[in-house]
């Protein structure tokens, strides 16, 4: 695979993505909610190997749970989780963790560790998971951080650098240990509109230049949509469309139709429900028709 | 939730079981997995630092305080019966059964305890622990378990600081400026106190306390709610939770180690 430094001790057996057409991760049927109420029902849909898909829906639609389930912080409660064709929900913790070493994660808001320099950040999974020398963490950690663009910023602090330059060290630390498969978790979220190119541009190159695979949950639709092979928008526990980003924009569906040309209102209504206006102001007259 | 409910009832002693299940499970995977964290011990030393070190001045100088405090009350009282040659013997064991172990308890989960849970629970709001989890890092072994046996392993070393200059305050106080004779002050001492009646046991406390007081730090923090208002809570919680849990033992232990 190109571009692998580091590897898992062979947990899953290493495929070509080009001979393999099994998808990277699949949903089938999944099923994950709190008490009575689904998060997700019934959701099926397959991440194609070495390309990048973005997961688009309203706030609280279960973005953000998907991808807690494909890194088995949650478990589905029906249906399964596949991950290179093996089903999270049935890994031991141990299974689990090998399984994660082949991922890697972007958070909102980077979650490095203020406690440690930015060179000691990305350099954590590489300490923590193998025995290389010191010097050469060092050479692979500035590589890395010269793929995002920062290897001038090895020795500040977290509280020293920008939220756009936290999230591209936050992503050099998820390259670190060479995963096949990235999740970022809205990235583009707060950022300037250059740091946000940059960010989108980073996500597209590192996963053509070392073969990933990626997941991106994003609110972004423009630059979301130029980046992405694939567009999933989960609505209502479900699937609301899913295809190229072409397909989505144009799709006729009212819900994704409101979701892509950013209507305040539509199925979403703009009013979280609630008694009638005239209960709290008293009758209305004239204005109103 | 209703008390006269069953169904309330019911659902309220299940979640407090599942919250003391999940407790005594954290406490065995802490326990067993210290072996792990003490090979790595730099991990380990750093927070013996940072939880030590930084507790050193406080511990110090409210050891100071108390020990002159005990000379004067100590001194007043024996001299009605002509016997405030035994001022070093009161103040001594007073201090390595008694007071060593429980105040520098207290001080260390008002110190340490808060600052501990505090940390933990900014990390878990930061999705620094979750990040850590999907760096296949496990946060119990790598950042909890550390700090749970520094604590253990600092509480009976500041414990003690506490005691020593705790009888040097009461040296001051009674033999600098009250007149006690020295020889008494350190022979009475040297007589009275038994090895490992009175300071081994007083170490077997303040170890208990170690366990006791970061355990609930640790617990409270990775337990905490994710915001502002839940890691003030988590904190406030840590405070009371410790400092009753040592008053608690402490009795439990005072009876079962003196009353036999």
């Amino acid at each position: 695979m190109p571009g692998c430094l580091l590897r898992a001790p062979g947990f899953f057996i290493e495929m070509d993505p080009a001979a393999q057409p099994q998808p990277f991760v699949e949903f089938r049927d999944v099923r994950f909610g709190y008490g009575e109420r689904a998060i997700l029902d019934g959701v099926s849909f397959s991440l194609p190997r070495g390309k990048v898909t973005a997961l688009m829906g309203a706030s609280g639609g279960g973005k953000t749970t998907v991808l807690r389930l494909i890194g088995g912080q949650q478990r589905a409660q029906r249906g399964e989780v596949l991950f290179d064709g093996h089903d999270v929900g049935r890994m031991d913790a141990a299974t689990l963790y090998a399984a994660r070493r082949r991922m890697g994660m972007l958070f909102q808001f980077g979650a490095l560790f203020t406690d440690m320099s930015v060179l000691d950040n990305v350099a954590f999974p590489l300490r923590e998971h193998t025995e290389l020398p010191e010097a050469l963490v060092r050479d692979i950690v500035l590589m890395k951080l010269d793929a995002v663009g920062l290897r001038g910023a090895r020795d500040l602090m977290p509280s020293e650098v920008s939220g756009g330059m936290a999230r591209r060290i936050a992503l050099a630390r998820a390259i670190a240990l060479d995963p096949d498969f990235v999740m970022y978790d809205e990235p583009f979220a707060g950022l300037d509109p250059i740091s946000l190119g940059t960010a989108a541009r980073l996500i597209r190159q590192l996963n053509d230049t070392l073969g990933l695979t990626s997941i991106i949950v994003s609110h972004d639709v423009e630059e979301t949509f130029r980046i992405a092979d694939q567009v999933i928008v989960l609505a209502n526990g479900g699937i609301a469309a899913q295809g190229t980003p072409d397909e989505v924009r144009n799709s006729s569906d009212p819900l994704v139709h409101q979701f892509v040309h950013a209507l305040p209102d539509g199925p979403v209504r703009f009013h979280y429900p609630g008694v009638g206006i005239e209960e709290d102001f008293g009758p209305v007259h004239g204005g109103h028709p | 939730m209703s008390w006269w409910n069953p169904r309330d009832v019911g659902f309220a002693v299940r979640s407090k079981l599942s919250d003391l299940g999940y407790g005594a499970k954290l406490f065995l995977r802490l326990a067993f997995q210290g072996s792990r964290s003490l090979r790595r011990f730099a991990l380990v030393r750093d927070q013996i630092h940072f939880l030590g070190n930084y507790s050193l001045a406080i511990i110090a100088v409210s050891g100071l305080f108390v020990g002159f405090v005990l000379g004067l009350q100590m001194y007043y009282a024996l001299q009605r019966y002509g016997s405030s040659e035994a001022l070093g013997l009161l103040v001594t064991l007073s201090l390595v059964r008694e007071l060593g172990p429980v105040v520098a308890a207290l001080l260390f989960a008002g110190r340490a305890g808060t600052s501990l849970t505090a940390e933990i629970g900014l990390m878990k709001a930061g999705e620094q622990l979750s990040a850590m989890e999907m760096m296949a890092v496990d946060p119990v072994q790598r950042i909890l378990a550390p700090r749970f046996w520094a604590g253990v392993i600092t509480m009976p070393l500041l414990a003690a600081v506490f005691s020593a200059v705790g009888i040097l305050g009461g040296y001051v106080v009674g033999v600098l400026m009250l007149g006690v004779d020295p020889g008494a002050f350190w022979g009475q001492m040297q007589a009275g106190v038994d090895v490992w009646r009175d300071v081994g046991n007083g170490v077997i406390k303040s170890i208990v306390f170690g366990f006791t007081v970061t355990f609930i730090a640790l617990l409270q923090g990775y337990e905490a709610q994710p915001t502002p208002e839940g890691v003030s809570r988590a904190t406030t919680r840590t405070v009371v939770a410790a400092s009753l849990s040592v008053l608690g033992l402490d009795f439990l232990l005072t009876a079962m180690m003196f009353s036999i």
